[in-house]
């Protein structure tokens, strides 16, 4: 009974999800449409004001441009579904190619710096929590404070050009190695944007550690874990931090399913050839098929990321699995 | 324990408004945040009144990249122009097209959020479903893609950053307004035969006034940083509109020439959405039921 009743929540879950991806295909479409003038004039520039009128009509033909809109949505979503995300004329690639080269570049970059930020900020967070408004609290405060409000392409600038200048150090300026390919040179290259990516997110992970655990502390049954003579570290990571974990792992999956889209700006600084990059490249050279494709692959990463982050509940906290 | 969609408690409003000023002014980041932000309103009023020092985009070669002295506070740029002036100038293009921004998004968001959670039924679900479509994206990467579509000036780009920010404002409002429409008060108001949209406006919105301040102020700071970010990236408003970002990516390759054109920029971005976070940290101290009596 209580199986079942889990596996439909589970299930209305994940078509909630299904539902939120068509709506985002709609939007993207838009989108698309809503750029002035269209993929003709997007390749030919001004150029195209030179087309005759039966030019322009076989290359709307060409393009599909002369079907209803309606057709044209659901032509652009079968081949979504057939893996044809479109063509990148500059790059002389396919979408899908360029996409699998750049997305597990973004996600390795992600999950580093996703680590770093969870080493930094949830023992930030215990440790301004454990004595509130003293000193120790005031520092893991102010920390947290300048995460939140140094923005990531000052730091990024800032380290790349003073490691760069004074110590020579700037392993971003050699061609790009991949994981496979050069691992050594690979996680220098990588080093510094999570650092400058995990710097950022570590803030908003210290704070809701420190709300989530002040809360869980006011709790009756850390009183009594006190009292029968549990032992102090054993209560923090035990008690404590068991307890508050639901909005913490809310939290830091929310920023990696940011860090899949937001990274754009530290890949860009640190030239990371990951998904972010893509869409910028493709936004400074007009390649609209580039740009939203990438971004409908990386809202459907973002989606699929929340959904685990909200399934991943059931594993830590029994009262959601009871619900 | 929270999950971060639990409903704020509403109380009903106590206190006046030099009161609760008072209060903030009292807790040290209100006071932080009340100074710094203050300052910089300053600066943004003296551009918008052209009672800058220099004009911010005027170029004066042969005065290039001097440093700092009285005459130019922050020094200048390397085509001469005054980088003081062009602080200046990007405070109040930020201020700008932040407070469009969020004001356009915190008037769509609060309408769309009351009128899901108090009139339920077919209204949440579309508007859920459209802040659930909004919420798929990471908000920068939405705001450039929105920013690629528009041409581009300082009015699209507000548009752009206030698109993404409108599902937040319909979060926010719609969870506080589901506990309140089940209050006595707005029930009794309902019996006495007023209109519902009525009571939706006049007894469930003043009641959400603490939570949407407190959601404007770090929804500016969001603003501040997303504005900055585009025009770093050459996204923003086009030069030689002065922005906080394209001034710092101009001054990427001149920091030991000339390290004040990065310093000055960055060190006024810095502050200001530093400012705007401890003005909402204060004003969510002063403010959220939650906190009253605690500290």
């Amino acid at each position: 009974m209580l199986r079942t009743l889990t596996n439909n929540a589970v299930v209305r879950r994940i078509a909630a999800a299904g539902l939120t991806l068509l709506g985002v295909a709609v939007f993207v479409f838009i989108m698309l449409r809503a750029i002035p003038g269209n993929q003709i004039t997007a390749g030919l520039g001004t150029e195209a004001a030179a087309l005759t009128p039966a030019q322009k009509l076989a290359l709307e033909a060409y393009y599909g441009l002369d079907q209803p809109l309606a057709i044209q949505f659901f032509s652009w979503l079968g081949n979504l579904f057939t893996g044809n995300l479109g063509f990148s004329s500059r790059a002389q690639q396919s979408v899908l190619d360029l996409t699998v080269r750049s997305l597990p570049v973004t996600l390795e970059l992600a999950v580093l710096s996703i680590v770093l930020a969870a080493a930094i900020g949830i023992p930030l967070g215990m440790l301004s929590a454990s004595k509130p408004n003293s000193a120790r609290d005031a520092v893991g405060q102010v920390i947290g404070l300048a995460g939140l409000s140094i923005p990531a392409f000052l730091l990024a600038t800032t380290l790349l050009s003073v490691l760069a200048s004074s110590f020579g150090y700037n392993p971003n300026g050699q061609t790009f190695a991949t994981l496979a390919s050069d691992p050594l040179l690979n996680l220098q290259q990588m080093l510094l944007p999570a650092v400058v990516l995990g710097f950022g997110i570590a803030a908003p992970i210290m704070r809701t550690t420190r709300t989530a655990v002040l809360e869980v502390r006011s709790n009756d049954f850390i009183r009594t874990a006190r009292a029968k003579g549990v032992p102090p570290r054993r209560l923090q990571v035990r008690h404590v931090l068991g307890n508050a974990l639901v909005p913490i792992v809310t939290m830091t999956g929310l920023q990696f399913g940011y860090l899949l889209g937001g990274a754009v700006v530290v890949e860009q600084i640190f030239s990371v050839p990951g998904i972010g990059r893509q869409v910028l490249l493709g936004i400074q050279q007009k390649e609209y098929a580039l740009v939203q494709s990438t971004v409908l692959v990386i809202a459907l990463a973002f989606v699929l990321v929340n959904l685990l982050t909200d399934l991943t509940y059931r594993l830590i906290d029994p009262r959601v699995r009871a619900s | 324990m929270t999950g971060f969609l639990e409903t704020i408690p509403v109380s009903p409003r106590s206190g006046n408004a030099a009161h609760r000023f008072r209060t903030l002014a009292r807790s040290p980041s209100g006071l932080g945040g009340l100074i710094i932000i203050g300052a910089l309103a300053v600066l943004t009023l003296a551009s918008f009144f052209a009672l800058l020092p220099y004009d911010p985009v005027a170029q004066d070669p042969p005065s290039r990249l001097l440093a700092p002295s009285i005459e130019h506070l922050f020094g200048t740029d390397q085509f001469g122009r005054d980088v003081f002036s062009r602080v200046a100038a990007g405070v109040a293009n930020s201020a700008l097209i932040a407070v469009v921004a969020v004001a356009f998004a915190a008037a769509v968001g609060t309408f769309a959020g009351l009128v899901a959670g108090f009139f339920r039924g077919i209204p949440d679900t579309i508007i859920g479903g459209v802040t659930n479509v909004l919420f798929a994206f990471p908000p920068l990467l939405l705001a450039l893609s929105l920013a690629s579509v528009f041409d581009r000036n300082w009015f699209t780009i507000a548009v752009a950053i206030a698109i993404v920010y409108v599902p937040i404002f319909i979060r926010v409002t719609r969870g506080p307004v589901l506990s309140l429409r089940e209050i006595d008060f707005v029930k009794a108001a309902t019996s006495t035969g007023q209109s519902r949209t009525m009571v939706m406006l006049r007894h469930v919105l003043p009641n959400l006034t603490s939570i949407l301040i407190i959601q404007v102020t770090l929804s500016l700071s969001w603003a501040v940083l997303t504005e900055a970010s585009l025009s770093f990236l050459g996204l923003g408003a086009p030069p030689p509109t002065p922005s906080l970002g394209s001034m710092i990516f101009e001054a990427r390759t001149l920091v030991y020439l000339a390290p004040w054109t990065m310093l000055a920029p960055g060190v006024i971005v810095v502050l200001l959405v530093v400012g705007l976070n401890l003005l909402g940290d204060g004003l969510r101290d002063t403010l959220d039921p939650r906190n009253r009596g605690t500290s």
